[in-house]
C-alpha cells in the first residue's frame, strides 16, 4: 500500500469514527449520571436535518452546527423532563424520542432533499499538513475531528479529576446516598442528559455538514444505536470509547473499500458489517467481564425524592 | 419550580382507562400545532387522519388489514415488556418470518396441478412463525447466557434482517423472468391467505390477530405463566424468591413475541403482498411498540390501540395525497403519542404536585 493510500484510509477511518465518538461521549456522561437515553439516534438525525437546514438558510456552517446542537438539547430536554422529573420509563421514552426524531427530521429536511453545499473545510497548515502519511491525519482534519478528541480528553478529565465529575458519578452510582449528601440528584441528571443531547445533535450536524454535506432521510443509518453500544463496549470510559469508535470506523471504511473493490461478496453482507461488529463487540465484552457489572449502579432507575 | 411525585396507594380504574385517552387527545393537539406550523389546516388534517378513513367500506377494511399485524406483534411484545424484557427488534423478526415463509411460496410456485397443495399455506405460516422465534432467540440467548443487553442486540438484528431480505429479493429468490425487477414470482393461489369474503380486502390474517387477543386475555389473566410474567415485571425480587427462573421466562417471552412477529410477517407476505420484495414492512415492528404501550400492555387495549394507529397510518397516506403532508408527519405523530402515553402513565402511578420555591 502506497503512503498516499494508507494516509487516505487512516484519515477516512478517523472521520468515520468522529460522529460515533461524539454521540457516544455525550451518552456516556448521561449514563454515568444514571440515565439511559435510547433517543440518541433520534436526536442525532434531527441535529443533522436542522443543522443542514439552518446552514442552507443562513449560509453559515457555524450557525448550522449551533442549530444542530440546539435541536439535540431541546429534544433531550423533553426526554429529561419525562424520565427525570416525572419518572417515566427510560427505555420506552427513549424509543419514543427516536421514533419522534426520525419523523421530525423528515419534516424538517423535506424541503432540502437533493441540495448540496460545500463541506466544512479541513485544517491546512503549510508544511505540516503536507507531511507524508501523518500530515493530513494529524494536521489536516476538519474541526469536528479535533472537537471529538478534545471532548474525550475533557470528559475524562471532568469525570475523574473534578469535584463536578465526582458528584455526577455519585448520582449515577447511588442516587439515594447522593441525595442524602444534599446533591440535587435530578438537576445533575437533567444537565447530563442535556449535554448528551447536545453531543448527539453535534454528531448529526457533522454528518450533514462535513461527512456527507447534504441531507438524506435516514442518513444516520443506526449510528446513534452504534454509539449506545460503544458506551457499553467502552465500559463507560471516555478513551476506550474513542478506541472503540476507531474500531467501528475501521469496519465501516473497510466495508466501503471492499465494496469498491468488488471482492465478490454480496453488498448487503458488507453494509451489514458495522451492525454485526456491534453485536460481536458486545458478546466479546461480556465474555471478558463475567465478574460483576461495571455499569453505573443506578443506571436506568428513576429517582423519586421523599418529600 | 419543582415537581413532586407521590405514589398512589391504589390504582384508580377510571384513571387507568382515562389516561391513554387523555394522552391521545394531547398528542392530537400537539400534532395539530405541528400541522399548523407546516402551514396546513389542523382541522382538515384531523378530518383526513381520523375521520375520512372511517367513512368508506373499503378504507374501513384497510384499517382492519393494517391493524392486524400491529395487534399481533404488540400482543407478543406485551409479554416481553411486562416482564421487563426489551425486545425492540420485532421489525427484524417480522422480516425474517416473511422471508422464510415466502421462500416456500416461491419454491412451490408452478407445481403441477395434480400435486398435493393443501400443505403449502400451513407450511408457510409455520416456517414464518418458527423463523420469527429463531431470530428472537438470538438476543434471548445472549441475554440469558452472557448478560448482553437485549435492547441493542435485538435492534442491530433489525438492520441485519433488512439486508438479508434485500439480498434474497435481489438474488436467489428473484423472478428470473421478471425483467430484473428485484422481486420474486407472484405466489400461486394456494400459497395466498384466503380472503374472508369474496372480492373484499379482509384476509385470514385479521382473524389471527383476533385469536391472538383472545389467547392474550386467557394466558395473561388465567394461567400460572401469565402470573409469572406479571410478577417478574412488577416485583422481580419476589418472583426470584418464589423460584421463577429468569432465563426460562426470557426464552418464553422472546419466543412468544418473535413467533407473533414472524407470523405477522408471513401473513403480510402471503396476504397483502403475494411475493417477496426487498422491503415488506412499513415499520410495523416499531409501530407495534407504540400500540403495546398505548394499549397499556392489555390485550383488549392493544386491539383498540392497533385500530387507532392503523387509522392514523391510512389517514397519513390520505394526507400525503390530499394535503401534501409528508408521510413523516405520521411517524412524528406516533412518537409524540408514545411520549404522551408514557407521561400519562405517570399520573396513574403518582400524584404529581408542582410547588414553587427554592427548596432544593
Amino acid at each position: 500500500m502506497s503512503p498516499q493510500i494508507l494516509e487516505l484510509v487512516l484519515v477516512s477511518i478517523v472521520m468515520a469514527a468522529t460522529p460515533l465518538v461524539i454521540a457516544a461521549l455525550g451518552e456516556l456522561v448521561a449514563e454515568r449520571a444514571g440515565v439511559l437515553d435510547l433517543g440518541v439516534e433520534g436526536m442525532m438525525i434531527v441535529g443533522a436535518a436542522a443543522g443542514f437546514a439552518a446552514a442552507i438558510e443562513s449560509g453559515s456552517s457555524l450557525l448550522g452546527v449551533a442549530v444542530g446542537i440546539g435541536a439535540g438539547v431541546v429534544l433531550a430536554g423533553v426526554f429529561g423532563v419525562l424520565v427525570i422529573f416525572m419518572a417515566a420509563n427510560q427505555v420506552a421514552t427513549g424509543l419514543a424520542l427516536t421514533i419522534l426524531g426520525v419523523g421530525l427530521s423528515g419534516l424538517i429536511g423535506s424541503g432540502y432533499v437533493g441540495m448540496k453545499r460545500e463541506s466544512i473545510g479541513h485544517l491546512d497548515i503549510p508544511v505540516l499538513s503536507d507531511l507524508p502519511v501523518i500530515g493530513r491525519l494529524v494536521f489536516g482534519q476538519d474541526p469536528f475531528v479535533y472537537a471529538g478528541i478534545g471532548l474525550a480528553i475533557a470528559i475524562a478529565w471532568f469525570l475523574n479529576r473534578t469535584r463536578g465529575g465526582l458528584t455526577l458519578r455519585a448520582v449515577g452510582e447511588n442516587h439515594a446516598s447522593a441525595h442524602a449528601l444534599g446533591i440535587p440528584v435530578r438537576r445533575v441528571r437533567f444537565l447530563a442528559v442535556l449535554f448528551g443531547g447536545g453531543c448527539a445533535g453535534l454528531a448529526g450536524a457533522y454528518l450533514s455538514l462535513a461527512y456527507t454535506p447534504f441531507w438524506a432521510p435516514g442518513m444516520t443509518a443506526g449510528r446513534g444505536w452504534i454509539a449506545l453500544a460503544l458506551v457499553v463496549f467502552a465500559s463507560w470510559r471516555p478513551f476506550r470509547a474513542y478506541a472503540g469508535a476507531l474500531l467501528f470506523g475501521g469496519a465501516t471504511v473497510l466495508q466501503l473499500h471492499a465494496q469498491a473493490a468488488s471482492i465478490g461478496l454480496p453488498g448487503q453482507l458488507l453494509t451489514a458489517v458495522p451492525y454485526l461488529a456491534t453485536i460481536l463487540a458486545l458478546v466479546v465484552l461480556s465474555l471478558r467481564k463475567r465478574r460483576g457489572s461495571i455499569a453505573p449502579s443506578s443506571l436506568g432507575m428513576p429517582f423519586i425524592p421523599e418529600r | 419550580m419543582r415537581i413532586d411525585l407521590e405514589a398512589r396507594g391504589t390504582r384508580s380504574r377510571t384513571l387507568e382507562v382515562a389516561a391513554p385517552l387523555i394522552a391521545l387527545a394531547v398528542a392530537i393537539l400537539i400534532g395539530g400545532i405541528v400541522v399548523a406550523l407546516l402551514g396546513k389546516s389542523p382541522a382538515q388534517a384531523f378530518h383526513v387522519y381520523f375521520i375520512a378513513p372511517l367513512s368508506e367500506v373499503w378504507s374501513l377494511q384497510e384499517v382492519a388489514v393494517k391493524a392486524a399485524p400491529l395487534v399481533l406483534i404488540a400482543i407478543g411484545l406485551s409479554f416481553c415488556f411486562r416482564a421487563n424484557l426489551w425486545n425492540i427488534g420485532a421489525e427484524g423478526q417480522f422480516v425474517m418470518g416473511g422471508l422464510a415463509g415466502g421462500a416456500i411460496g416461491v419454491a412451490t410456485h408452478g407445481m403441477s396441478p395434480d400435486a398435493q397443495t393443501f400443505w403449502i399455506l400451513p407450511a408457510m405460516l409455520a416456517a414464518g412463525t418458527l423463523a420469527g422465534i429463531a431470530y428472537a432467540m438470538i438476543p434471548a440467548l445472549l441475554r440469558a447466557k452472557l448478560g448482553v443487553s437485549e435492547i441493542l442486540t435485538s435492534l442491530m438484528l433489525v438492520y441485519l434482517a433488512e439486508r438479508t431480505l434485500d439480498y434474497f429479493a435481489r438474488g436467489p429468490l428473484r423472478d428470473p423472468k421478471g425483467f430484473n425487477f428485484p422481486q420474486s414470482v407472484m405466489f400461486d393461489d394456494v400459497a395466498r391467505l384466503p380472503f374472508l369474503m369474496e372480492g373484499e380486502r379482509l384476509h385470514v390474517g385479521v382473524l389471527f390477530a383476533l385469536i391472538a387477543v383472545a389467547i392474550g386475555v386467557v394466558v395473561l389473566g388465567r394461567t400460572l405463566f401469565g402470573f409469572d410474567v406479571r410478577l417478574v415485571g412488577s416485583a422481580p425480587k419476589a418472583a426470584r424468591f418464589a423460584g421463577f427462573s429468569d432465563a426460562r421466562l426470557t426464552y418464553a417471552a422472546f419466543a412468544i413475541s418473535g413467533g407473533a412477529a414472524g407470523l405477522a410477517g408471513i401473513c403480510e407476505v402471503a396476504g397483502q403482498i403475494g411475493q417477496i420484495q426487498p422491503i415488506i414492512s412499513p415499520g410495523y415492528g416499531f409501530t407495534a411498540i407504540i400500540v403495546a404501550f398505548l394499549g397499556r400492555l392489555q390485550p383488549i387495549g392493544i386491539l383498540l390501540a392497533g385500530l387507532i394507529l392503523s387509522l392514523s397510518t391510512i389517514g397519513g397516506e390520505g394526507a400525503q395525497i390530499s394535503m401534501k403532508l409528508p408521510l413523516d408527519m405520521t411517524r412524528a405523530f406516533q412518537g409524540i403519542l408514545l411520549m404522551c402515553v408514557l407521561a400519562a402513565d405517570v399520573f396513574t402511578r403518582y400524584r404529581v404536585r408542582l410547588s414553587f420555591g427554592s427548596r432544593a
